[in-house]
């Protein structure tokens, strides 16, 4: 799957978080396995999206391939340079270039710092241009997410979240970057606000030629801004594709359901559409069901399922899937 | 285009820039008790520095014929058949001991003791609580873990008898040798200062503790934030981290914990000293007139009271303070 034009490739990552116990020494006494060997790139100036249901590895992706996390085994390469063996100072220059915009606006900025010293910030550690010419920057991007230059001696409390969101993504454009972690950017914020901020985002990818993972949970505003599209299950990629060709192709039983639940405009289809409700709840990353980790909740389970872990096997061209039996998941799901 | 224009005329153009710290400071500035206790404890510190400009006498001034002058007024607070035995003399105006020594002299001359114990104490405890919970919490893992235990053994050892026996071991070598060498230095310089100096390293060992576990706790806590995030992100490093999102963050509640702890100080200083470990005679402390005053209890109490009552309206002013800033602090008043 390594294309020439990709710009991040994740080959493997996994991150464990560790579980100890004991007062004075500490034991390790297991591991929440919140990615567990996810492998995809992401194409130079594209839009991936990464959906799945709530504590199954998204953020913790993005925050790995970032080395904000440490990852626990696997490689992540920006631009063919490997970030997972880079020294302090190398991983300095790089983050210069990968950039990350939250999900809450409250936490996502400091509450004792102004407007100004937030978006500068980044102008600040870098060294960065001359204290006027950081000024000057700063009112540029204001600018650009469509804020008044004369709020930059504010502090964020003074501020709604939809402000906040694009204050965040500012800080996040100071150093020019190539690539951004949209870490569900809108999740948080009013329906009426998040399509604003979501038009700003596409917009700014058009001027500045980003690329992104965008993370979410909507999936009809992910099949909006993405060009792909990975499905997450418990640590694991299920099904990556083409967005059109997941929604109308879909394979794996998981993003089957999934998208069952996203209402389609066609009302004679909409009126046809079958809803599949899973059952039971998501397993703890910390003991993963064995073979196939669905197995527990997949409506066409088999016993294999419980033993074999299906590969992620590229099943027509650019349309990965994980599941043993994805004609059988066409036939009896849709 | 969707997106929203410049916001030009959103409301917020209108209102001046505020910061949580003016924010905090406006709402306990509203606060009438905190208010108040604020004004006397700023009071109280004028006294204190002022102390020698404010009396006409000195502390240790005895007047033997005086000893224990009350003025006529006085009368009203002595045990009864007092008028038979009291020996009325206005040249003090809040009476005098049994030496002879102007007692408000004295009051205000202890301010200076338990003053200066609140504010050493409290620096002392928040530099050490603050530079040992930080890096204990930033630090996590097993660095935290073995930083903590330490803190639980030392909050386990009853540091208050270590204290004494320390205490009646220095008071014991200085009342024999000037001192040599650095142990006697150290002596010296402690006599110096009136036997200051112990009390403040005794009351900053036992208080730090408190104040690194609220330190590490909140950084605990502020550490996961995003806003953390973000600054790693950016490439920020763990200096800058602690110090511009860290440590501007948690201050509030370590200030607020700092003011409600410094009764406490001043409380521990007067027991020591009324044990007679404290201040050296003649240095005035509140304990150490509470104690001489306790012995003539029952035929002069005004020699009790006017230290205690001086001991008491600190101490409360404190509280009262301590409440303002918490409530001043709290995060769940933010926007109010
Ligand atoms: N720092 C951490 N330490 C320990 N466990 C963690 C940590 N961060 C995340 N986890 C665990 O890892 C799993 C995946 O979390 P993650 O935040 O990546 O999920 P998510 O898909 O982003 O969920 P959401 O949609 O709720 O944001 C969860 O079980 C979570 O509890
Ligand atoms: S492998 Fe089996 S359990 Fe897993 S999704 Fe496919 S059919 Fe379901
Ligand atoms: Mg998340």
């Amino acid at each position: 799957m390594a294309e020439n034009n990709s710009l991040v490739r994740v080959e493997k990552l996994v991150k464990h978080f560790p579980i100890t116990q004991g007062v004075i020494i500490q034991r390790q006494v297991g591991a929440v396995k919140a990615v567990d060997g996810i492998s995809f790139d992401i194409k130079h100036g594209e839009t991936l999206g990464l959906v799945g249901e709530s504590g199954c590895g998204k953020s913790t992706t993005g925050r790995t391939i970032l080395q904000l996390h440490e990852p626990t085994a696997g490689k992540v390469y920006y631009d063919g340079e490997d970030l997972t063996t880079m020294g302090e100072s190398d991983l300095r220059r790089l983050r210069r270039e990968m950039q990350i915009i939250f999900q809450d606006p409250y936490a996502s900025l400091n509450p004792r710092m102004t407007i100004g010293d937030i978006i500068g910030e980044p102008l600040d550690i870098h060294k960065i241009g001359t204290a006027k010419e950081r000024l000057e920057r700063v009112q540029e991007l204001l600018n650009l997410v469509r804020l008044n230059p004369f709020f930059i001696k504010r502090y964020p409390h003074e501020f709604s979240g939809g402000q906040r969101q694009r204050i965040g993504v500012a800080r996040a454009l100071a150093l020019n970057p190539n690539f951004i972690v949209c870490d569900e950017p809108i999740s948080a914020l009013d329906v009426s606000v998040q399509a604003q901020v979501v038009n700003l985002l596409e917009e700014l990818q058009e001027k500045f030629d980003l690329t992104y993972l965008f993370i979410a949970h909507d999936l009809s505003m992910v099949r909006h801004i993405s060009d792909r599209i990975a499905v997450m299950y418990l640590g694991k990629l299920v099904e990556l594709a083409d967005k059109d060709e997941l929604f109308y192709n879909k394979m794996h039983p998981y993003a089957i359901a999934l998208l069952s639940a996203v209402p389609i405009p066609d009302p004679v289809k909409e009126r046809q559409r079958k809803r599949i409700i899973l059952e039971g709840d998501v397993p703890s990353p910390a003991k993963p069901p064995s073979g196939c980790r669905f197995h527990t909740r997949c409506p066409i389970a088999q016993d294999i399922c419980k033993v074999e872990d299906p590969p992620f096997e590229e099943k027509t061209p650019g349309h990965w899937v994980a599941c043993h039996f994805t004609k059988k998941a066409q036939e009896e799901m849709l | 285009m969707a997106v929203a224009d410049l916001e030009l005329n959103s409301s917020i153009t209108q209102q001046k820039e505020r910061s949580l710290w003016q924010k905090s400071m406006d709402r306990l500035l509203r606060n009438k008790l905190a208010v108040i206790s604020g004004i006397f404890i700023i009071l109280m510190v004028l006294v204190a520095v002022f102390a020698k400009q404010l009396t006409p006498y000195t502390y240790a001034e005895q007047d033997l014929i005086a000893n224990n002058a009350i003025p006529k007024w006085m009368l009203f607070i002595m045990p009864e058949g007092a008028e038979n035995y009291a020996n009325f003399s206005d040249k003090f105006p809040l009476a005098a001991d049994h030496l002879g020594r102007d007692l408000l002299t004295r009051t205000i001359f202890g301010a200076r003791v338990s003053l200066t114990i609140a504010f050493a104490g409290s620096l002392v405890s928040l530099l050490i609580g603050i530079v040992y919970g930080m890096i204990s919490g930033y630090a996590g893992g097993r660095v935290d873990n073995l930083m903590m235990r330490v803190v639980d053994f030392l909050w386990a050892f009853p540091f208050l008898i270590v204290v004494i026996l320390l205490q009646t071991y220095f008071k014991a070598i200085a009342s024999r040798s000037g001192g040599e060498g650095m142990g006697g230095a150290f002596i010296n310089l402690n006599n110096q200062m009136g036997g200051l100096l112990f009390l403040f390293i005794a009351i900053g060992l036992i208080n730090w503790l408190g104040m690194a576990r609220i330190a590490r706790g909140q950084v605990l806590s502020y550490k996961q934030m995003e806003f953390v995030e973000a600054a790693h992100a950016l490439g920020a490093n763990d200096t800058r981290i602690m110090f511009k999102h860290l440590l501007p963050n948690i201050l509030g509640p370590l200030i607020v914990a700092e003011t409600m702890a410094i009764p406490g100080y001043i409380f521990t200083e007067a027991f020591l000293s009324f044990i007679g470990l404290g201040v050296n005679a003649p240095t005035p402390s509140w304990g150490i007139m509470i104690q001489e005053g306790v012995q003539a209890l029952r035929s002069y109490p005004n020699q009790v009271l006017l230290p205690a009552i001086a001991l008491s309206l600190t101490t409360l002013a404190f509280n009262f303070l301590g409440d303002g800033l918490r409530d001043a602090f709290d995060p769940r008043q933010i926007d109010k």
